[in-house]
């Protein structure tokens, strides 16, 4: 399935749903967008997973990216995702131990749900 | 003896490609259908590490997957990049995962690792017999029907 990107505004969160799969193919596109919107101001950024049928070491790189990009901006940037495939990912990589995971988006841009970027 | 045998150009767009046909041969092989999720990472993985190693080096040659299914099923992954660019893969510990000093491209050939360390219990990494490159060996077990 290809990559689709959907951006929303829950609770003065940015939420960025993706969907698909997310690859050495596809993962630049996800880059951009998640470029385009620090760009453009957000601050409080959250990448909701739970569309995403397939998730690569390219992927995670471009997640790094971005939680790095916001650090530098003083920001804040987490994580939805309930799937066990894809924690396990998280899990075997330790980023599991980098990036504030929440199961909802709920809980995810709950006030100062995200954290601080570091 | 290989079963099927897919080579491709080293572009990111035939790694889907790849992924797909290592699934469905796996399934035909009679790999467990709950290993399947990690043979499709697994297998992707190998070929994007194959796809970037053969751009980092200005590589036109095709990246080659062999797929066997004589007592296991045996994936082996074949680029044609210098050997020395296969020394030193190694799993990031967690507090350099975000550290800025490390490059985007370090980032994920490490987590790229680790996620093949992590989801295969059989794998080689190893020269190729005859010329330049590597091989990246993986090996599942598969219950006959």
């Amino acid at each position: 399935m290809e990559l689709s990107l959907t951006t929303r505004t829950v609770a003065g969160h940015t939420v960025l749903e993706v969907g698909g799969e997310v690859d050495v193919y596809t993962a630049p596109r996800l880059r951009e967008r998640l470029i385009e919107l620090v760009d453009a101001g957000a601050r409080d950024v959250v990448v909701d997973l739970e569309r995403v049928d397939f998730l690569d070491s390219t992927g995670l790189g471009v997640l790094v990216g971005a939680l790095k990009r916001l650090r530098t901006a003083h920001g804040t940037f987490g994580l939805v995702c309930a799937k066990e495939p894809l924690l396990k990912i998280f899990r075997i990589t330790a980023l599991d131990q980098v990036f504030p995971i929440f199961a909802s988006v709920e809980a995810a841009t709950e006030r100062d749900g995200s954290g601080p970027a570091s | 003896m290989a079963t099927v045998r897919l080579s491709f150009s080293p572009a990111p767009v035939h790694v889907r490609t790849a992924r797909l046909v290592g699934v469905a041969v796996a399934r035909r092989a009679g790999v467990a259908e709950e290993l399947l999720d990690e043979v499709r990472l697994a297998i992707g993985e190998a070929c994007t590490r194959a796809v970037a190693l053969h751009r980092q080096y200005g590589l036109t040659d095709l990246v080659t997957v062999e797929m066997s299914d004589s007592d296991s099923y045996t994936v082996r992954v074949i680029d044609h990049g210098p050997l020395e660019a296969s020394v030193g893969l190694t799993k990031l510990p967690p507090d350099e995962l975000a550290d800025e000093s490390l490059t985007d491209d370090a980032l994920t050939t490490g987590v790229g690792f680790a996620l093949l360390a992590g989801f295969v219990d059989d794998l080689q990494v190893r020269p190729v017999e005859d010329g330049s490159g590597t091989e990246v060996r993986m090996v599942w077990p598969v219950t006959r029907r």
